[in-house]
């Protein structure tokens, strides 16, 4: 592969991940992939009405109320990352 | 093995509800979302009810749905926000009575994916855009004009995506004819995700951003974008814009932002304003808990406006904005009245309210009164320094309210809602029922309710009268042709006949020219204004002026049978002779001058209605004792000659297209009445109970329908454009007719025995009559007992506090003298919901019902914070097979993660028949134990991730055996044999075994696949049907070999020492059949509907779907496959897409039809055949 196309390639790719958000990558740490299916997770929950339901009633709250909470969930949902090593 | 899903009942639940003029009439309507449904409702401003126009399956997952306008226009639009990937525009089109697709854009995957919008839509006031957006990251704005010939068109999408941002809401902001705006409440995460120590997470705050659409540039720029409250999760449009005429100012423009416990007025550039959220004082509410709004409504009146808010508690209140101009001056919030916790609010313009609960019947208000003088409290931002921003991170003091019954809202109407359905059985327990009846556990908290649903139509009976002798027909007629109503009943004794008058009373009288001395055959309001009575010696036809035409039968016949229209009149004589006679047009009634005769007895006939402005109905069918149906022309050409034979045995019938025949066997043929040449073709069977069937044509909606009376009395008519065939749930009717009477317009009469009943039929187009059976709690599971006919229910909620707690607490605060308000404590339950706790408080009992009575035997409340999560009626051998009720339950239980301090295990006695339970003993165990089962005299139990066998001790339960290697969590239990078919929380079925020699459990074979179990059936000893939670439904078998191998085992040492596949047991199921049903599934049985019919399955779905699933018998029914959402669907034929094959033009449908190689008739043939044969609906 000549370096150019390397080049291009990369900055597609890079382009693509920006496009689509969790999308994993070859260097995906194991927190972020996480993070990402949690967040995938929880947005799906949020975008069916039934499984909002069944999570309202056995919580016993307004589904206004999980879906909120939800949707806050999705901003840290598998706790702070990692500390990075200084390298 | 092929199914065919069919759906009985929608689901009813509303995540969704629109108000606009959708059909461009004055009128205003409603669109709900049912999820998977769009359903228009037509609310009458008169009466205050509500009436279904259409519903439409959309076969997919709606997110949101708003109503648009465009500029100057008077009609609205509906966008959908839907899992397709697409902005969809619909229109309703009242011609076609449909809605009719305009616009459909595609931007994205299919599916309810993170970055593809559908999750949010707002649109512009002024109707120039629309935003659609995604959970992160994705808003697309689209412009929407009209073209020179007025139709609606929509741009290319402008993006105003956003990386690494969550969002929380959009709204349209009000800014009149400016360039649009869209406001946003975002949060980003950017910096939470790279920060280790979580504190940048924490401190995440949420941004309001102004999106500003600029037409001239056309592209989407971020305007404005200032933090806010980090708590705030709802946007409201504030009213704005300049007026062109006057100058005036709408409202101020901007937007409130609901956060916790506060709203704010926020606007670019201006000062906020922020008011607290008043609350409820309850002694045994939770005073931490923050108070969220989750649904509000803004309402526009001439030169003002006010916003009603809608608590998490289900409290609304009302929001005025004091300004001048653009200015805002003071923001202002009063509690208004607690209505169910809605999804959406809709005000319409007549006054009314519309409350499209999240859970539980859907209501609609009227307004009283806009609570503006009254006592109630108001909360101002005036009253507060700085407006209440001096500090905007602390919060105000505490504002509270005390709620009270309605006092600014009547309720108009609800909507009977079986969402959320929790658990169902199928049994046939009700007296004088022929048909099993579904029982459903629906509700949440303390509008909970134990549902009876039975297959047929609701009858309101009005009058009931007692009449001297036993009549064995009843008519009503009018004295002219253009009347509304009914004059007459007339009423056919074995030897005479009474007439009576419908005035204000129902009384005799004499001089209306019937013969009373005799029986009557017939009645019939002929021509403009002249009455025809046909009795066995003769037919009198009664003139306005009360003279009489009498035509009497020739000595020695008598009539038999009689048959009557407008303009014609055939009778048939004992002597099986027809003799027809036609109204000419000087009001004459004349007789044809040939008789038929028939060469038979004849023992019904029917002539259909005269088409409008015809003179005659060409056909007359008549049904003879020779078993034989004859179709007889009366056209003037070839009058009375016979063209078709049909064998059947015979009752009466009806034609107009089709000609229903009703057997003595009670059966009844439908079948179809060829225009053209009078052929009778597609003959269609159903069978409708144990006696003679009996046909009558009434008007239902003045649309013809028939009324067929045997043992069950079914009612077949057109509602919606769409056939039904209905049984009335009424005693059975001898006879009946229709009755129109000012108190009762749309009504039947019919007789039973010597009763005269007038009723009506008020819900048309339902299928299932509904019982409700009030219940404390959110019900869990429900089961009966082998030797009575209670049910035992669990009902427990998290985040309620406990009788026993309850009554604990208050005594306390009441000991330590502090003030409680005993009228709060008053309020009713059912309105106002248990005040809420902290999270690990359960409220929960044990419920006796009798469901035959509908009424609560006893109840069982638990103390000491347990909840109940599993039930199961067990003989225990060692108890010499004595009925256990086994309750399975938990102190003190998180949800997230699972964990309590302890799981008991109940053994209660049955005491009184039944009626009442005895504590035996209580076994503490170690987890949640979600599943319990009876299993060869002793107790299966799924305890957590371990499955285990106890038996009865004396003092305690008894672990027998033991297997910890489940997945996550087993939730259900089926058994045959020695096997144990186990449902996972997430691994899917597990197939076990009970190895007694050894008392050892294991699991010889499970799912391939990871499925989120919630309910499973065995259909046979190798197949289990199961349920998950994404609203799949799927049909695992077990290879028979392995199954055979397993049995043939006896120490199960074989089992023990197999080498497991793919990490888990040695044998893998094999999926039979897979389909989507888009609804969570809670319950699925295998039962047969109809006496005698086959056995399918039937589910239900937790947003009040109910369906089946029918084995076809051959592969040669199956069609196309549909639906595969999460997994492609396999072996399961759409039902419902197919029945939309009824509702097509019939262009389309014999293009169909053609590509199958049949005709349209067979192709709606074999779909109803389907459905009656399986479910009898």
């Amino acid at each position: 592969m000549s370096s150019e196309l390397r080049y291009t390639a990369n900055t597609q790719l890079e382009h693509l991940h920006a496009r689509y958000t969790g999308t994993g990558h070859a260097d995906l740490s194991k927190y972020e992939w996480l993070t990402h299916q949690h967040r995938d997770t929880l947005s799906t929950i949020v975008g069916h009405p039934s499984l909002t339901s069944y999570l309202a009633i056995a919580d016993g709250e307004a589904t206004g109320r999980t879906r909120f909470e939800i949707t806050e969930r999705m901003v840290q949902p598998c706790g702070p990352p990692p500390a990075k090593d200084d390298d | 093995m092929h199914l065919y899903n069919l759906t009985l009942q929608h689901p009813t639940a509303s995540p969704q509800a629109i108000v606009g003029n959708f059909s461009g009439a004055r009128q205003q309507e409603i669109i709900i979302s049912h999820g998977t449904r769009l359903q228009l409702l037509r609310p009458d401003v008169q009466t205050g009810k509500l009436s279904t126009i259409i519903a439409t399956d959309v076969f997919g997952s709606i997110r949101s749905l708003t109503a648009f306008r465009l500029t100057g226009g008077t009609k609205d639009y509906a966008i959908v926000g839907s899992d397709s990937g697409r902005i969809v525009i619909l229109d309703y089109d009242p011609r076609t009575s449909s809605f009719v697709k305009i616009h459909q854009e595609t931007f994205g995957k299919s599916g309810a994916r993170r970055i593809v919008p559908g999750q949010y839509i707002a649109t512009d006031p002024k109707g120039r855009a629309v935003m659609i957006a995604a959970v992160e990251k994705s808003k697309l704005v689209y412009i929407l004009n009209r073209d020179p010939a007025a139709n609606l068109t929509i741009s290319s999408p402008l993006e105003a995506h956003r990386n690494c941002s969550i969002l929380h809401h959009i709204v349209g902001v009000d800014v009149g004819f400016e360039n649009p705006m869209f406001a946003a409440l975002e949060v980003d995460y950017t910096e939470a995700d790279q920060d280790s120590t979580g504190e940048a997470a924490a401190n995440a705050g949420k941004l309001l951003t102004y999106y500003e659409l600029d037409l001239g540039l056309n592209h989407v720029v971020r305007k404005w974008s200032e933090p806010t409250d980090p708590k705030a999760n709802f946007l409201v449009q504030v009213p704005g814009g300049q007026l062109a005429s006057t100058e005036r100012f709408d409202g101020p423009s901007g937007v409130l932002v609901c956060t916790e416990d506060h709203i704010i007025y926020r606007n670019a550039d201006t000062p906020q304003h922020r008011i607290p959220i008043p609350r409820r004082k309850h002694p045994l509410g939770d005073s931490g808990r923050g108070l969220i709004i989750i649904a509000a409504v803004m309402h526009k009146m001439k030169g003002a406006f006010f916003f009603l808010l809608q608590s998490e508690e289900g409290d609304l209140y009302k929001i005025t904005i004091e300004h001048e101009e653009e200015e805002v001056k003071a923001l202002k919030i009063k509690y208004f009245d607690t209505v169910p916790i809605a999804s959406s609010l809709c005000i319409l313009k007549s006054g009314f309210l519309f409350v499209a609960s999240e859970f539980g019947n859907q209501q609609l208000y009227q307004f009283q009164k806009l609570g503006d003088d009254d006592d109630e409290k108001e909360f101002s931002s005036k009253n507060y320094p700085a407006f209440g921003m001096a500090q905007p991170s602390q919060p105000l003091p505490r504002a509270y309210f005390r709620p009270r019954p309605l006092e600014n809202l009547a309720l108009a109407d609800e909507i009977e809602s079986l969402n959320p359905i929790l658990d169902a059985k199928v049994l046939n327990i009700l007296p004088n029922s022929d048909t099993p009846q579904i029982f459903t556990l629906n509700g949440r908290g303390s509008r909970s309710v134990l549902r009876t649903l039975r297959h047929g139509l609701e009858v309101e009976e009005t009058v009931s009268s007692d009449l001297p002798g036993i009549p064995n027909a009843v008519w009503t007629v009018k004295v002219r042709g253009d009347e509304v109503y009914d004059s007459y009943i007339i009423l056919s004794f074995v030897n005479g006949t009474l007439v009576l008058s419908i005035g204000e009373n129902i009384e005799e009288v004499q001089d209306t020219g019937f013969l009373s001395s005799a029986p009557t055959l017939a009645v019939q309001q002929i021509g403009d204004d002249a009455l025809l009575q046909v009795h066995p010696h003769g037919i009198r036809h009664v003139l306005a002026d009360r003279r009489v035409n009498e035509w009497r039968v020739p000595p020695g016949k008598s009539i038999v049978a009689a048959t009557t229209n407008k303009r014609q009149v055939v009778v048939a004589l004992s002597s099986a002779e027809l003799v027809y006679f036609e109204l000419d047009l000087d009001g004459q009634l004349n007789e044809y001058q040939d008789r038929k005769a028939m060469g038979s007895t004849v023992l019904a006939m029917s002539i259909g209605e005269v088409p409008e402005g015809r003179q005659r109905t060409p056909y007359l069918a008549v049904g003879c004792e020779d078993q034989t149906v004859r179709v007889i022309s009366l056209d003037p050409d070839s009058t009375l000659e016979t063209i078709k034979m049909l064998d059947a045995g015979i009752n009466r019938n009806q034609p107009t297209t089709f000609v229903n025949i009703g057997l003595q066997t009670g059966v009844l043929l439908r079948t179809v009445l060829d225009p053209l040449n009078g052929q009778l073709t597609d003959t269609r069977t159903r069978f409708l109970g144990t006696r003679p069937v009996r046909l009558i044509r009434v008007q239902i909606k003045s649309q013809p329908a028939i009324l067929a009376l045997s043992s069950r009395t079914w009612l077949n008519y057109t509602h919606q454009n769409l056939m039904h065939f209905t049984p009335l749930i009424f005693d059975t009717l001898d006879y009946a007719w229709s009755f129109s009477a000012e108190l009762c317009p749309e009504g039947l009469i019919g007789i039973t025995g010597n009763v005269l009943r007038i009723f009506q039929i008020p819900k048309l187009g339902t299928q299932l009559k509904q019982d409700a059976l009030p219940l404390s709690f959110t019900p869990r599971k429900f089961i009966t007992h082998p030797g009575n006919t209670y049910f035992y229910v669990i009902e427990s909620d998290h985040r309620v506090i406990g009788e026993d707690a309850a009554a604990k607490k208050l005594q306390e605060l009441r000991s330590q003298k502090k003030a409680i308000d005993e009228a709060v404590l008053e309020l009713s339950l059912e309105q106002f919901g248990h005040p809420k706790a902290p999270a690990g408080t359960w409220g929960s009992c044990i419920r006796i019902v009798d469901p035959i009575e509908g009424k609560t035997v006893r109840i069982i409340h638990l103390d000491n914070n347990e909840a109940a999560f599993s039930i199961a009626v067990a003989p225990f051998e060692a108890r010499g097979n004595e009925l256990h009720l086994v309750v399975g339950t938990a102190q003190d239980t998180l949800l997230a993660p699972r964990s309590c301090t302890s799981g008991f295990l109940r053994v209660y006695k049955f005491t009184e028949d039944g009626a009442d339970l005895e504590l035996v003993h209580k076994t503490e165990i170690d987890d949640v134990p979600l599943a319990l089962l009876a299993f060869q005299g002793r107790l299966v139990a799924g305890v957590g991730n371990a499955l285990r066998i106890y038996d009865i001790g004396k003092k305690k339960m008894l672990r027998k055996a033991e297997n910890k290697t489940f997945g996550s969590a087993i939730v259900t239990l089926s058994t045959q044999g020695s096997r144990i078919v186990v449902g996972d929380m997430q691994e899917s079925v597990y197939y076990a075994v009970y190895k007694a020699p050894e008392n050892r459990l294991l699991i010889f074979a499970d799912d391939a696949q990871p499925r989120w179990i919630t309910c499973s059936t065995m259909v046979d000893y190798t197949t289990t049907a199961a349920g998950d939670r994404f609203g799949n439904i799927f049909v695992n078998r077990l290879d028979v070999k392995v199954s055979d191998q397993v049995d043939d085992d006896p120490t199960g040492a074989g089992i023990l020492h197999e080498k497991g596949m793919f990490m888990g047991a040695p044998h893998k199921t094999q999926l039979l059949a897979h389909f989507h049903v888009g609804d969570l599934i809670t319950s699925i049985h295998k039962v047969s509907m109809v006496a005698g019919g086959r056995e399918v399955l039937l589910y239900t779905g937790l947003h009040g779907t109910i369906g089946v699933l029918v084995p076809l018998a051959s592969k040669e029914d199956d069609h196309l496959a549909w639906r595969g959402y999460y997994v492609p669907v396999k072996a399961v034929v759409d039902g419902d897409l197919c029945e939309t094959f009824a509702r097509l033009p019939p262009a389309k449908q014999s293009a169909i039809a053609g590509e199958l190689d049949r005709a349209v008739g067979e192709v709606l043939k074999k779909l109803e055949q389907l459905r009656v044969t399986a479910s009898g609906f």
